[in-house]
């Protein structure tokens, strides 16, 4: 028999962190009863805090938008694991059928220093703009292109910095790593510019400065690879490798280009 | 008739199509490089439109600031576009044009756009693909490395360029880095997680914004020279839509309310692949890219009370309803077309899947043509993206799909400036109604909100502030602010007060439930009379009985839902009074008594080439119909068939 649509329904329990602004938080129990597998763990959620409301409790807060694994926005910490068990998978894509009635799930938030909590499972992720801001552009004010065309990319290339681009800004790797280092974020950041012939005029400005941010706010890599087993998008470690190598030249380059080296 | 038009001014400049937009910023007046830092303006959204504008126009000097209800610009919701962005490069040496593309707009727009602001369009399209490509944003590329293109949504041109299929993703991640380059440069000032609730106006004239913090609940007001609205569309009025949860219609509300008119709210695009719904608490639905219906075979079974599985069912008892009805077309047939069919068949009860709400996308002939690995290699991820949202593998058994609301080219209205009916207040992108007229055609969206915010408005809106020089804006000390920072607060308290007994989810639901209903793939007189007395009744509960917990000070969703839900309740209303008065069948607005006799779209050119814009008159009486005249010199009316 194919399989359609199932009524298999089944009762969870949650252990949920709930944190008011300014106090210090700690676990909840609910039980999420008549929860059917094909929903996803976000409706879920949605379904608890319906009754929640209906109870006169403020609902767990979490995040989502776009509900569809590539907004970034989703966070949560299920079972210990930064987006929950499924490989290659954001939160909001995690769908019930990955779990069995009677399960216990514990979901917390993001844990890192720089990630403060806002409310419940809400974290402030505002960090990784900083980082951005930094230098993860390639000056080209509007109206000053030429030709597309006239700047060749060979595939590879293109291919290559598509890899990284495709980093959605979760924070996971940040949330996931023993040491809460940024580096898959912001060596996916790096590199997409990096990789790329436009990216070259800024590359090596581009790189101290991102990396420097970075340590402003977020811990040292030690090369555990958590990062990339939590990375909903699958960031490869290379990435790390190619923006420590450029970090290491630019800061001979930059010295030089300023005349100090 | 002529009554309507009088006080719409479309301002569209004099001359041959081809000149108006290059004679226009010659005409313009211009500010120079010293006074641009004097003015000051606000952007609402950092979406594409409203990050490319931001960014543009803090490279040009001006001040900008720039809000978000996001943590970050880069969450908008245009990262998930997944197709593509057309424009008329001709790279593949195919027959594209400026005027091929211009051509293609209005005709998919079912002639209910605006010549001159199409044919603008097309003209910068090329434009933004330079400028994307210069940012970084990984287009795909030949093995020579020059730009690739594929045809998209029927075009009979190569001219789609894309990013995997993360399109949205990575031009928005150009503007956003543009955005974020000028934010560091001091150009740009941003304000992440602030959501607009109230557009200040002072004497007819925009002069500034309210927001709240979402984190802290502090109410503040913000005042500059112009606004612009960046906000998004209003797909989320029907609750269940392919749209990011968080899609709203807020600003563009508040601002109709302040005297933006509003044109054409019925006009709203269901895109024909999308997953339907699973359970009652489905709270988004996700779009199938359209290319599959290049491979597969759209089909339901022809018994009613059908229980075998797809493979079970013989040929011979399954209706290939759009290759039986539109032999030349097929499955490839326009959105609004396969929509419209989808629901007919699954209407008659026979739908696929235990709701009986789907229709069968079948690619077992692929499979056997091609064999599963050309499949795998065409499909692979959207393939993997289905499997994993409803454990169904579509290799072994066909795919399930139903229409889904998707986009909305109704919007506020807006002059050739991009300026709406208020002096000083602009809107770009999916929250205007520009350039798509009655049905958008694929990967057009991101086309129109780059070409609003790179090409477009940094140069109009020079136009309107050059008469400002000398001027400040109007400051927040003015009674103005106060007393709408007055009005947000007592509607915050307000949701907070009545203590009813349902979410503000319940009501969100309700309230999609009879768009989806009256003003879905097809609408009658009757059903819309319906929709506007239920809408009513259920808006009156939903006033009386909703249930807002927790507190104002603090991140509080339910609280910002309430507000986002009571002005769907507005929207909602003159969207079916729209697709009342319109009498006719038009793109995606199809009415049951205008229909050809083989079930086709019928226009009425004669009496509805116009647009209609809606005046807010208050809050106890119907809005005012106003009608912009629409003129087709260069691109001849035809009626669609695609049979
Ligand atoms: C699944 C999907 C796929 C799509 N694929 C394609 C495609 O392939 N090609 C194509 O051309 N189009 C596509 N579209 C359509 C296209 O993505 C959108 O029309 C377009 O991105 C809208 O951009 P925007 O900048 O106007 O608005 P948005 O990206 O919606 O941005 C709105 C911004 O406004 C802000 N905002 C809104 N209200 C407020 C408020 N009150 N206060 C403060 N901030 C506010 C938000 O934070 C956000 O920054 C797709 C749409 C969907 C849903
Ligand atoms: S690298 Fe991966 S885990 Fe880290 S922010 Fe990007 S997508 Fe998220
Ligand atoms: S909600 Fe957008 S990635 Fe999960």
């Amino acid at each position: 028999m194919e399989k359609t649509h199932s009524e298999k329904t089944m009762t969870l329990t949650l252990k949920v962190w709930r944190q008011e602004p300014g106090q210090t938080g700690g676990f909840q129990t609910y039980e999420a009863p008549g929860i059917s597998e094909d929903m996803s763990f976000l409706e879920m959620l949605d379904v608890v805090n319906e009754r929640l409301i209906e109870d006169g409790t403020p609902p767990i807060v979490f995040e989502s938008d776009c509900r569809e694994g590539i907004c970034g926005t989703c966070n949560l910490m299920i079972d210990g694991r930064a987006h929950g068990p499924e490989k290659a998978t954001a939160t909001c894509q995690l769908h019930m059928r990955s779990y069995n009635d009677g399960d216990h799930i514990t979901i917390e938030p993001w844990r890192a220093a720089s990630f403060p909590i806002i409310r419940d499972l809400a974290v402030d992720r505002s960090p990784l703009d900083a980082i951005q801001e930094a230098g993860g552009y390639i000056t080209a004010p509007t109206g000053s292109a030429s030709d597309a065309n006239l700047t060749p990319v060979p595939k590879p290339a293109a291919d290559a910095a598509m890899d990284a681009a495709a980093c959605i800004g979760c924070g996971a790797c940040v949330a996931a790593c023993p040491n809460s280092a940024a580096q898959l974020f912001t060596a996916a950041k790096v590199m997409h510019m990096n990789l790329l012939p436009q990216g070259q005029a800024e590359r090596w400005q581009r790189t101290e400065n991102m990396v420097e941010t970075m340590e402003e706010y977020f811990g040292s890599c030690t090369n555990h690879g958590e990062c990339h087993e939590a990375c909903p998008k699958e960031i490869s470690l290379d990435f790390i490798a190619m923006m420590n190598k450029d970090y290491v030249k630019s800061k001979i380059k930059n010295r030089k280009l300023s005349g100090q080296g | 008739m002529s009554g309507y038009s009088d006080v719409l001014d479309s301002k569209v400049p004099d001359g041959p199509i081809a000149d108006k937009w290059t004679n226009h910023k010659f005409d313009m007046k211009l500010v120079n490089p010293a006074n641009k830092r004097k003015f000051e303006v606000i952007v609402v959204g950092t979406g594409l439109a409203g990050a490319s504008a931001a960014a543009t126009m803090g490279e040009l000097g001006y001040k900008v600031k720039a809000f978000t209800f996001h943590d970050s610009p880069r969450r908008a919701h245009s990262i998930a576009a997944q197709g593509g962005i057309n424009a008329a490069k001709n790279y593949q040496n195919d027959g594209d044009s400026v005027h091929r593309l211009f051509y293609d707009t209005v005709k998919g727009g079912d002639y209910r756009s605006r010549e001159a602001n199409v044919h603008r369009l097309a003209e910068v399209s090329v434009n933004i693909i330079d400028q994307a490509a210069a940012q970084g944003v990984p287009f795909a590329r030949e093995y020579g490395g020059l730009l690739a293109n594929r045809s998209f949504g029927g075009a009979q041109v190569s001219r789609t360029f894309y990013a995997r299929g993360q399109t949205g993703q990575q031009l928005l991640l150009g503007a956003y880095s543009a955005l974020m380059r000028q934010v560091n440069e001091g150009g740009v000032e941003l304000f992440n997680r602030q959501e607009m609730l109230e557009l200040v106006t002072k004497d007819g004239e925009a002069c500034g914004i309210v927001c709240r913090d979402l984190i802290t609940g502090e109410i503040s007001t913000h005042s500059a020279h112009a606004v612009v609205l960046a906000t998004g569309g209003y797909g989320n009025v029907y609750y269940l839509s392919t749209n990011a949860m968080m899609c709203n219609t807020t600003a563009t509300w508040r601002a109709h309310r302040k005297g933006a008119f509003f044109a054409n709210p019925c006009y709203t695009q269901i895109h024909p692949t999308c997953i339907p719904s699973s359970d009652p608490f489905q709270s988004k639905l996700t779009l199938m890219s359209e290319s599959l219906r290049n491979d597969g075979r759209i089909w339901v079974p022809n018994n009613f009370d059908e229980t075998r599985a797809a493979a079970d069912i013989p040929e011979d008892e399954r209706d290939y309803y759009l290759e039986r009805k539109y032999p030349a077309f097929g499955n490839l047939v326009p959105r609004d077309v396969a929509s419209r069919n989808a629901k007919t068949v699954v209407d008659a009860g026979k739908g696929v899947g235990s709701l009986k709400n789907g229709v069968y996308l079948d690619f077992a002939a692929a499979i056997a043509r091609d064999g599963e690995d050309t499949i795998r290699a065409k499909y692979g991820n959207l393939f993997d993206m289905y499997q994993r949202i409803t454990g169904e593998n579509p290799y072994k058994q066909p795919m399930r799909i139903y229409p889904a609301t998707h986009y909305t080219m109704g919007g506020l209205w807006v002059d050739y400036h991009l300026s709406t009916t208020i002096p000083g207040c602009y809107a770009i992108g999916e929250a205007n109604f520009s350039d798509h007229g009655a049905n958008r055609l694929g990967a057009s969206a991101l086309m129109q909100g780059l070409a609003d915010g790179y090409f477009v408005l940094p140069y109009t809106i020079g136009n309107y502030l050059a008469e400002k020089l000398g001027s400040a804006p109007v400051p927040t000390s003015d009674p103005v602010f106060a007393e709408a920072q007055a009005d947000v607060t007592d509607r915050t308290n307000r949701w907070l007060s009545i203590n009813g007994t349902k979410s503000v989810d319940h009501y969100h639901r309700e309230l999609g439930k009879l768009v989806w209903d009256y003003i879905g793939m097809e609408r009658d007189k009757n059903g819309l009379e319906k929709a506007i007395s239920e809408i009513s009744s259920l808006e009156e509960e939903f006033h009386k009985n909703v249930r807002v917990l927790g507190s104002a000070d603090t991140l509080n969703q339910s609280l910002e839902k309430a507000g986002r839900v009571a002005d769907f309740f507005g929207l909602a209303k003159v969207k079916a009074r729209d697709a009342l008065v319109r009498e006719e069948s038009a793109g995606g607005h199809f009415r049951s008594e205008h229909q050809t006799e083989e079930g086709e779209a019928k226009r009425d050119d004669e009496n509805f080439k116009h647009v209609t814009a809606w005046e807010w008159t208050g809050e106890d009486s119907a809005q005012n119909e106003h009608r912009e005249e629409l003129t087709f010199d260069t691109v001849p009316l035809t009626q669609r068939s695609y049979k």
